[in-house]
């Protein structure tokens, strides 16, 4: 069932690295994020203040006027038409505070929206489809999905820009502790940038109600260090051998999995579903669902309508024996 | 010029016939009275409540913990699609014209509506949309099990309505339940602005017109204003879905964005649509309550008529996350924080007329003061949201869902019980039981804000919205339990409430003319009233036609108002 996915999702560890599985937007690790955090607290601070003052007024007005028992109800108390100081006053207060938050709006707006990226900054293109992510590469010509590794950036010197788009409809990319979220549109390009601090696997969601199972789209940014990320760059770059044999890729390029799926150096060449050149490699499966095991693998080979009713993935409908071989198969990409 | 000429119109039980029920469902159908069409748009409005209410707690028994398996995928976003599109078009839009119906010739001493015809053709053309949309169940591809009711959110983004990712009928229903919904919203603004215009009893200008009235005309109007762009822009996506045009399909050179702007530019003046009826009621209510006059009338007139302005340049900051430039979020973001300054006027005005004041805390008085606080708070948490760059982590996450919430349930559901509670003893001619009143009030707020509060908090930490389920271990759990167990209270509420209402209407206590020593025309009428409302048209002086009336010493005509 559906639980073996979901219920495996916080298993998954990659060696060495924390995962921040607690996405408060109040622990920002990243620049964007940070600034976003700062405007909030001071947001927050105004309209706390606020609160206390009008909320106070309200309470001291019922407390202080309110009818007791043994009152004239006849006699009516002094009748109050209006003040214009009054009025004046309490609506230039307010004009005045507007006029500092959308100050303070601006200037952070410019800040995050219009910052330049730093000639090193790697740049990967997120392309979103019904119902996970495809990241793209340019530079290193990679292809994969639904996990972006990106170099972490201790000293601010680093930066991932990131180019967003959809092949189908809305989504929008939000990793909470790394920025705010910037929507995939179809027919147009958007633009956004992250620089985590710290080494870090970051979970995010996507936050545009993109269909049936927008709930279960999700989001891994694998922060890492500059060599770990060129030495992982470097081992997506490879194609599978074409004298690899195994009963599991002769099922495979049998089957119409080839018309969905790439894998690399190989007949499977469709472009709707995820690139599978190195799923081996992988922490998770079904877009963040469960974790990359055999057994959830096989699981969603074997029906993926299980895991992720809606998906649009159909049952291969594959004997044991053929599942066990592609399962095989897919395990070994590395 | 006199004051209302004495005696007050006498009792009109005498005339009442006694009908057959088949004469009696015939007299409700055909009816052009606009009492009893008000009437007919608020009953059906508290029953789409209902059903929206029951889909609401199926959507939080769903959420209430992790990895739950209540409902599948599909079954989650068809209920938070029509909860969302019932409790907008059904349920907000006929209680402001039902409200509108029923009291504006009453307030304003006329005898009916401008265009009695054209207010019945509403409200069964606008009973119709929603019949409609809820058709879609049966005939969206629904039973067969090829699909069923809508899926694709109250606000319908583009390109998931498109044929290509919305297959079947759903959709379709969707438009034309809304489109058709839309035309009698249209027809009952155009006829209250006529009405309001046209039908004033002799005496009373513009200046003297009650507040309620004054915010139904400007509500009306925005009205008008808004609910065009929708109605263009869904048929615009019929032509899609059926004539092959391209408007918003992004497969064919279409623009996912385009459908956001006309969805918005209607989609935010209409939460003002909604909330004004609350500010109407608020106006009438409080006054009387703490017995004085409305504090700074003329600034609560201007400033109703500013949100109405400003709310038209507002539709973008619903668009912070597409992509747009710095110029425009910064402009987006101040104009936001604009429209915030006279809703702050209207709250601290109606604080200023508590102020120094004897309030009678009777149930509507007690839903006047839950409103002032979560109204308060939604305006605050409003302003976090205009914020662009602190909006661009809050959007689309259950931060927002409770924002909206505390606007419309704990603004616009309580200032619509205010209303209901305070004419009932006017439409019923009896008194609601006053303890049950009290009662369901305290489990309202505590088991609304029970919901909601937790809500922002699950914003902060990353939950976004419309997702039919979610994993344990991000730190939602406890949240998300808590807000589904504040459901309870306010089913135990509203169930208090209904009862209250049905059972008062057969054993309430007489009610009077006047329960409350109120001072607008509608209390000058019998309880309650005949259908022709009053027996001679009054006269009014000011703004308070029964203050002055019981208070010949110390009218308000003499200062002035």
């Amino acid at each position: 069932m559906t639980d073996l996915g979901l219920l495996a999702f916080f298993q998954v560890q990659v060696p060495g690295i924390p995962e921040h599985r607690v996405t408060d937007i109040f622990k920002p690790l990243a620049s964007p994020a940070a600034a976003e955090r700062d405007i909030a607290w001071f947001t927050i601070a105004v309209t706390t203040l606020i609160f206390i003052v009008v909320g106070g007024i309200i309470v001291y007005t019922i407390m202080r006027f309110r009818r007791r028992p043994g009152d004239d109800l006849r006699q009516e108390p002094p009748q109050v038409y209006g003040s214009n100081q009054i009025e004046l006053a309490w609506t230039v207060i307010p004009i005045l505070i507007a006029f500092v938050l959308i100050g303070v709006t601006a200037r952070v707006v410019w800040s995050v929206e219009n910052a330049s990226p730093p000639p090193s900054a790697l740049h990967v293109k997120v392309i979103g489809h019904q119902w996970w992510w495809e990241v793209v590469y340019p530079d290193y010509r990679i292809t994969t999905a639904n996990e972006i590794h990106v170099p972490y950036s201790p000293d601010g010197k680093e930066a991932t820009y990131l180019e967003l788009s959809s092949v189908d409809v809305v989504h929008s990319f939000w990793v909470p502790q790394l920025s705010g979220k910037v929507d995939l549109i179809p027919n147009r390009l958007n633009y956004m940038w992250i620089d985590p601090k710290q080494a870090g696997v970051y979970v995010g969601n996507c936050a545009e109600y993109c269909g049936t199972q927008h709930a279960n789209m999700l989001l891994r940014v694998v922060a890492e260090d500059r060599s770990t990320f060129r030495a992982w760059a470097q081992g997506q770059q490879k194609a599978v051998e074409p004298s690899v044999v195994s009963t599991g890729r002769t099922t495979f390029e049998s089957l119409s999995c080839v018309n969905c799926h790439v894998i690399q150096g190989t007949k499977a060449i469709g472009k709707f579903g995820p690139d599978l050149s190195h799923l081996g490699s992988r922490s998770t499966l079904g877009a963040g669902m469960m974790t990359n095991t055999r057994e959830h693998l096989k699981a969603w080979i074997n029906d993926p309508q299980e895991i992720k009713p809606g998906c649009l993935m159909p049952s291969m409908k594959l004997t044991s024996t053929e599942l066990d071989g592609v399962a095989s198969y897919l395990e070994s990409l590395k | 010029m006199a004051t209302i000429d004495q005696p007050l119109p006498a009792k009109a039980a005498t005339m009442r016939e006694e009908f057959s029920w088949s004469e009696s469902l015939y007299n409700w159908v055909a009816t052009v009275d606009h009492k009893r069409l008000g009437l007919m748009y608020v009953v059906s409005a508290l029953v789409f409540l209902v059903i929206a209410g029951i889909m609401a707690s199926i959507i939080r028994l769903q959420l209430a913990f992790p990895n739950n398996h209540v409902i599948g995928p599909d079954t989650y976003n068809r209920l938070f699609t029509m909860h969302g599109t019932t409790m907008v078009f059904f349920v907000g839009m006929p209680m402001v014209a039902g409200f509108a119906n029923y009291l504006v010739p009453l307030m304003i001493g006329a005898r009916d509506m401008a265009f009695p015809r054209l207010n019945a053709f509403g409200f069964w053309i606008f009973l119709f949309g929603g019949v409609l949309l809820y058709f879609s169940y049966i005939g969206g591809g629904g039973l067969s099990g090829a699909g069923s009711a809508p899926d694709v959110g109250w606000f319908a983004y583009a390109p998931l309505t498109e044929r290509a990712f919305s297959r079947g009928a759903s959709t379709d229903y969707w438009i034309l339940g809304i489109f058709t919904a839309g035309i009698g919203s249209i027809a009952s603004a155009i006829n209250v602005i006529a009405t309001a215009i046209s039908m004033r009893c002799p005496g009373m200008t513009l200046a003297r017109m009650p507040m309620f009235v004054w915010v139904m005309v400007i509500d009306s109007w925005l009205i008008l204003i808004a609910i065009p762009p929708l109605t263009a822009a869904q048929i615009m996506l019929a032509y899609d879905r059926f004539l092959g045009a391209n408007f918003f399909n992004t497969q064919a050179g279409g623009s996912a964005v385009l459908w956001q702007h006309f969805f918005w530019i209607f989609g935010h003046p209409e939460v003002y649509i909604l909330i004004f009826p609350a500010f109407a009621i608020l106006s009438e209510v409080i006054p009387v309550f703490s017995r004085k006059p409305l504090f700074g009338r003329p600034a609560m007139v201007a400033a109703v008529i500013a949100i109405g302005f400003i709310s038209l340049g507002v539709w973008a900051h619903h668009m912070f996350a597409v992509g747009m430039t710095a110029w425009s979020n910064t402009f987006f973001a101040a104009s936001s924080m604009l429209v915030g300054i006279p809703t702050g006027i209207k709250i601290f005005n109606w604080t200023a007329t508590m102020f120094g004041g004897k309030l009678r805390m009777d149930t509507p008085m007690l839903y006047c003061c839950g409103f002032l606080f979560q109204f308060l708070v939604a305006g605050l948490t409003g302003i976090m949201l205009a914020v662009s760059p602190f909006d661009w982590q809050l959007h689309d996450s259950y931060f927002n869902v409770a924002h909206f919430h505390f606007t419309l349930i704990g603004g616009l559901v309580f200032g619509l019980l205010v209303g209901m509670y305070y004419w009932y003893p006017k439409v019923s001619g009896r008194m609601y039981n006053e303890r049950l009143g009290k009662l369901s009030f305290w489990l309202f707020v505590i088991g609304f804000n029970t919901t909601f509060i937790p809500q922002h908090f699950l914003g902060f930490l990353g939950m976004p919205r419309r997702i039919y389920t979610y994993p344990a271990a991000r730190g939602w759990e406890t949240f998300n339990l808590i807000s589904s167990i504040g459901v309870i209270f306010q089913i135990a509420a509203v169930g208090l409430f209904a009862w209250n209402v049905v059972y008062s209407a057969i054993k309430g206590k007489q009610a009077g003319d006047d329960p409350w020593d109120a001072w607008t025309l509608e209390w000058a009428s019998t309880s309650p009233p005949p259908e022709y409302n009053f027996e001679k048209l009054p006269v009014v002086r000011s703004s308070r036609p029964l203050w002055d009336l019981k208070h010949p010493q110390d009218p308000d005509w003499k200062f002035g108002q």
